[in-house]
């Protein structure tokens, strides 16, 4: 009997050892999950080796959802490319906004106002609780938990009412634009969301209280798809993923953007508590521990807000030096990248974008080997992938 | 570490193997011959002072006016804290340059993207094969003479 | 054709036997779980607990095609997608509809213009009944789209087309 069968075996007076029908033959089945499922998190698609129960090897293949944003990037301006970065991780778009406005502030010298600094950090955390939300409930749902699910689309829809009120949209929002942020907050926004985060808290103990210390839960995701520090760090593993794996690298603390050096919060990194160090209980705790870490800054930043304008005085078509950045940002998947090379023009020469799920994907091929079919819904919903950002 | 901290630590080990290196700006890189690729990326990798340990991202860009294909190398160490960045120049016809996924297994993917999006052949790649678009998809979209496809298997691109 | 159409001569009295019928089919339409991108999200949102979708009878989102009359096509159908998305709807057992959510589903949307890998609209691959603008569109705009669906299902009828 191979060592994977034998931790799975029923009890001794169920059968016996040597009982397991070794003279049948048996055959590989090649399974193909995907690119419509309902838990690959997008359209990914993943063919599968299986011997029964048991994954042999597991390939992912991407690009179900190429939308050419790079080439896009070559023919329109800077102002028109930001809207396409709200698809790109279509669940943060706030961050990826963000992420591009550095980009191209930091190239073309751009000072933005305090005020927009905060607000822009104030959007981005919220837009990480939302993501985190996302993230939670869906990965009960590929457990088969539909609870989880719903409680967390709930606390998401408060989110969204506030993003509604401050620019209008509710899932990209193109509201953190190059020099600042579009527009001031409307009247009575702030006590509105300090109310939400008073109404967040006991929420978060209460899906740790659901779902986190589940008996069931545990037993699915701990100790499955364990990625070392090495490993983490070999692949490309940034976010969440890799402070699964125990490595506490954030882009928040080690190279501060938007004033995140004013504030005070702490990095939650995987302990292994249910498991292994690096298993996907670790991975999906961390993030449920950053949502908490997200209402500290918050907190700090409402308090901290000036007064002041909110946009940059930047012309109508922006024109940047000839020259070249490499900027990320903390995105909640990861760490987000634009490089972007400009020759003077009024849009960029070369915008290559590094998404955080593209390289966090590239860990399935290696991890889900000799593990069992239920574990790849858990390992795949661990590493939160957005296909829009693994395609762009 | 600065980066000219950096560039002197690479300077006795590669020499002439260094075209330019630029220190300042927005993005300090070092830009050196394809062939000592491989011997760089070893350096930068295991090197205790430099100890870069995360590669973030390999963008290949195209420069007709050059002839040349470019591929920076994004790297940052987790450990130390300081980011720097690896170009090399190819030639535009054939671009070849020597695979870094044994260095940095994370180089698999993006490698991949850049041979199907530029046409960069990567040597000794474990798995070389196009991952965005669809396996028979003819020519390299981000080239910037690239002709926009008529249709693809019926379905016309511009109704 | 469904099973249970054009067996009866035209002119033969059937309101409401084809009331019943269409009643029965829009009052509980099982979507397909077919979301794409961004639209997928606010698919999900619909089928949440605020907009709540299973009040239409229309929240019993079911993962096969083999067991779905709704395929709502939410994001940007890219060619490699599209074979796919031909293959799943030609699994749907009729009758079966389609609502193109989304501008990308509709026409190509923000990548109608410089895409080298974007299907200009989901109707060049499949025939879509309703199609429900935004990018991506509300949740109630969304539900505005099912409930004229559901005006489109009640006007179909068992009996034959009069031939003129």
């Amino acid at each position: 009997m191979k060592e994977i069968e034998r931790q799975y075996r029923h009890p001794p007076d169920l059968y016996q050892e040597g009982e397991i029908a070794s003279d049948i033959r048996t055959e590989e089945l090649t399974l193909n999950m995907g690119p419509q499922h309902p838990s690959t998190h997008g359209v990914l698609r993943v063919v599968l080796q299986t011997d029964g129960e048991l994954v042999l090897k597991a390939t992912p293949y991407i690009g179900y959802l190429h939308r050419c944003a790079e080439k896009i990037a070559e023919k329109v301006s800077y102002r028109q490319f930001t809207p396409y970065t709200d698809r790109l991780d279509y669940l943060a778009a706030m961050n990826n906004n963000l992420g591009f406005a550095l980009a191209v502030e930091k190239l073309g010298g751009i000072e933005v106002p305090a005020r927009a600094e905060y607000l822009r950090v104030i959007f981005g955390e919220l837009n990480r609780i939302a993501s985190h939300l996302v993230a939670t409930g869906c990965y009960g749902l590929d457990m088969g938990a539909f609870t989880p699910f719903v409680y967390c689309f709930r606390e998401r829809e408060y989110i969204l009412d506030l993003f509604e009120a401050a620019c209008g949209a509710r899932l990209t929002y193109s509201y953190i634009t190059i020099g600042g942020v579009r527009e001031d907050l409307p009247e009575g926004w702030i006590g509105r969301c300090r109310a939400f985060l008073d109404y967040l808290e006991p929420k978060i103990v209460e899906y740790n209280n659901l779902l986190s210390y589940n008996h069931i839960f545990i037993n699915r995701s701990g100790n499955v798809g364990v990625c070392s520090r090495e490993l983490a760090l070999a692949y490309g593993l940034t976010g969440s993923c890799l402070r699964g794996s125990g490595v506490e690298w954030d882009l928040r603390k080690a190279t501060p953007y938007c004033r995140y050096n004013e504030f005070d919060f702490d990095i939650p990194v995987g302990r292994g508590e249910k498991g292994t160090v690096g298993d996907c209980w670790d991975r999906y705790f961390v993030r449920i521990q950053e949502m908490v870490q997200s209402v500290r800054i918050i907190r700090q930043a409402l308090d901290k807000l000036t007064d002041g304008p909110v946009q940059a005085k930047v012309p109508r078509v922006v024109k940047l030096p000839p020259g070249e950045i490499y900027y990320e940002v903390e995105n909640p998947r990861g760490q987000l990248g634009f490089h972007l090379v400009s020759e003077g023009g009024a849009s960029p020469y070369r915008l290559k974008i590094r998404g955080p799920s593209f390289c966090n994907l590239s860990i399935l091929p290696v991890v889900a080997r000799n593990c069992l079919l239920a574990d790849i819904s858990a390992f795949l919903g661990s590493l939160d992938v957005v296909m829009g950002e693994v395609d762009r | 570490m600065t980066p000219s901290e950096i560039i002197e630590i690479l300077k006795p080990h590669e020499g002439d193997g260094i075209v330019s290196a630029a220190a300042d700006g927005t993005h300090p890189h070092v830009v050196v011959k394809a062939q000592r690729l491989a011997a760089v990326a070893a350096v930068l990798k295991t090197d205790w002072r430099l100890r870069f340990d995360l590669l973030r991202c390999i963008s290949a860009i195209d420069w007709p006016a050059q002839n040349g294909v470019e591929l920076s190398y994004d790297l940052i160490s987790t450990s130390l804290g300081h980011a720097f960045a690896v170009k090399v120049m190819l030639d535009r016809a054939d671009p070849q340059v020597e695979s870094v996924a044994g260095v940095w297994p994370a180089a698999e993917w993006h490698e991949r993207e850049a041979f199907d999006l530029m046409g960069v052949t990567f040597l000794r790649h474990p798995d070389l094969r196009r991952i965005l678009l669809p396996e028979d998809w003819v020519g390299h979209p981000l080239r910037k003479d690239y002709p926009y496809p008529v249709a693809y298997k019926g379905l016309k691109l511009n109704p | 054709m469904a099973l249970i159409e054009g067996i009866f001569e035209p002119g033969l009295v059937v309101t409401t036997v084809d009331w019943v019928l269409n009643w029965s089919r829009k009052r509980s339409i099982f979507p397909m779980t077919f979301g794409i991108a961004c639209c997928a999200i606010e698919m999900m949102a619909t089928g949440a607990a605020r907009f709540d979708l299973d009040r239409f009878g229309a929240g019993a989102f079911r993962a096969t095609p083999r067991q779905a009359d709704l395929m709502i096509v939410a994001g940007t159908v890219t060619f490699k997608m599209a074979e796919r998305l031909r293959r799943l709807w030609e699994q749907m057992a009729e009758p079966r509809f389609v609502i193109a959510m989304g501008a990308c589903a509709i026409s190509g949307g923000p990548y109608h213009l410089h895409a080298y890998h974007v299907v200009k609209g989901v109707d060049q691959v499949v025939p879509v009944d309703v199609y429900v603008p935004g990018c991506p569109p509300r949740p109630e705009a969304l539900i505005e789209g099912l409930m004229r669906l559901q005006d489109k299902i009640g006007t179909r009828t068992i009996a034959k087309k009069c031939e003129v």
